[in-house]
């Protein structure tokens, strides 16, 4: 679906944002983008969908160089950005103009998302307020139905309740033919509805797993003191919160806050650990 | 559902499959919902779901009817009692006797309690 080898990119020569960096992307994932801020996630996603172009190394969507944006790949790929920007026209006209561009276009499922998320489609939607706006972009990125769909941030400017709308919607439009790469920096958000994590850290991608392997091959937990099984600590006024091998043990739920926190601090123990006997899944650490 | 404690968030949803079996709310030869439709309801992954069923769907207490969806198999009840016992046998009563153990609590004592806890508290039907 997607794949990039040994990309160098950097919008000035001086300041190189990513090197060297590979990755590869499956269809029939949910694909959570993690990084620390001015890691450079927003312009990965950018690499991607072509609107940004590589210095040097590949980036190709569906076989086909990003950068070419052939008509047949962008029919087939939808980016949201962070910021949508909307213009002045109803809802329901901005579909008839629009919606031809992508071919597997689902007008049921546009309907039901629009109403799932309460927005209006008469309405005009640049006098909508930011997160209706922002639904109704959602809403029209899933009903696209395109092989690869990219959301920059998504839940940003939502509230309570359509985050959890946001959340349903997303689970019910995976299938085997899609990919969805979300970016965020608020784990907790997301952190049921992705089932790979990408990792994006000191220009690279350092990590890209399966998050129920990495629940089979690691354990999180508080323990009053951190002895030398732990593969990284993190202090606590009560003790330390620590990730641990999981030798054959019960699979755990991934402490996404705790694992990022540690691959981006770079501990070693941790890296060598997801490094060695690394199971068929892609990792590059 | 609110996913809380440690364990793999499929093997909550499991549990909580099975509760919803011995309970009698999914009977035997029911068509539990499909994967898309418990994935959206639970806001989850549906590889995480799909993973559930596989799980439970190896332990005999799912079949699945290629095309159609899953079933409640006809001994589910049994096969959730007999791998819910191995649970608490290998995993929950090593986390009490750790603590019997911190706090100096013996079997005896436990025992006692045990007694009158069934004297005092009938056999409910849950």
């Amino acid at each position: 679906m997607v794949r990039i080898r040994n990309l160098y990119f950097g919008y000035s020569k001086r300041v190189p944002l990513f090197q060297d960096l590979s990755l590869t992307l499956e269809r029939g994932r949910i694909y959570g983008l993690l990084g620390k801020n001015g890691a450079g996630k927003s312009t990965l996603l950018k690499n991607i969908v072509g609107l940004a172009f590589p210095v040097a190394g590949s980036c190709e969507v569906l076989g086909q160089p990003a950068a070419r944006r052939l008509p047949s790949v962008l029919a087939d790929l939808f980016f949201l950005p962070e910021e949508v920007d909307v213009p002045t026209v109803t809802a329901a006209r901005f579909v008839e103009h629009t919606a031809g561009f992508y071919p597997k276009f689902d007008h049921e499922a546009l309907a039901r998302y629009l109403s799932e998320f309460e927005v209006p489609a008469h309405a005009v939607l640049s006098a909508l307020s930011f997160g209706q706006q922002k639904k109704f972009v959602i809403a029209f990125a899933l009903a696209a139905n395109t092989s690869l769909l990219v959301m920059d941030e998504p839940t940003n400017g939502l509230d309570i309740p359509s985050k959890v709308q946001f959340r349903k919607i997303v689970a019910s439009a995976l299938s085997d033919e899609r990919c969805v790469i979300i970016s965020t920096h608020q784990v907790r958000d997301l952190e049921s509805l992705i089932d790979t994590v990408l990792v994006l850290h000191g220009q690279r991608i350092v990590l890209n797993a399966d998050l129920g392997e990495l629940g089979e091959r690691l354990r999180f937990g508080s323990v009053p003191e951190a002895d030398d099984t732990a593969l990284y600590a993190e202090r606590t006024a009560l003790g330390a919160q620590v990730i641990r091998p999981n030798h054959g043990g019960v699979p755990e739920r991934v402490d996404l806050e705790l694992l990022f926190n540690a691959l981006v601090s770079e501990a070693p123990a941790l890296a060598h650990y997801l490094t060695q006997n690394q199971p068929a899944h892609e990792s590059v650490l | 559902m609110d996913f809380k404690n440690n364990e793999a968030i499929y093997l909550q949803i499991a549990g909580y499959v099975s509760e919803l079996i011995l309970r009698g709310k999914w009977p035997p030869d029911f068509k539990i919902p499909s994967v898309r439709e418990l994935a959206a309801d639970l806001q989850v992954n549906p590889n995480t779901v799909m993973r559930t069923y596989e799980l439970l769907q190896s332990q005999e207490v799912l079949y699945n009817k290629r095309g159609i969806g899953f079933f409640v198999a006809p001994a589910a009840a049994e096969q959730v009692l007999a791998q819910r016992r191995e649970r608490f046998l290998t995993q929950e009563l090593p986390d009490v006797f750790a603590t019997m153990r911190l706090l100096g609590i013996g079997l005896p004592e436990v025992q006692r309690r045990y007694e009158e806890f069934n004297q005092t508290q009938p056999i409910s039907a849950s």
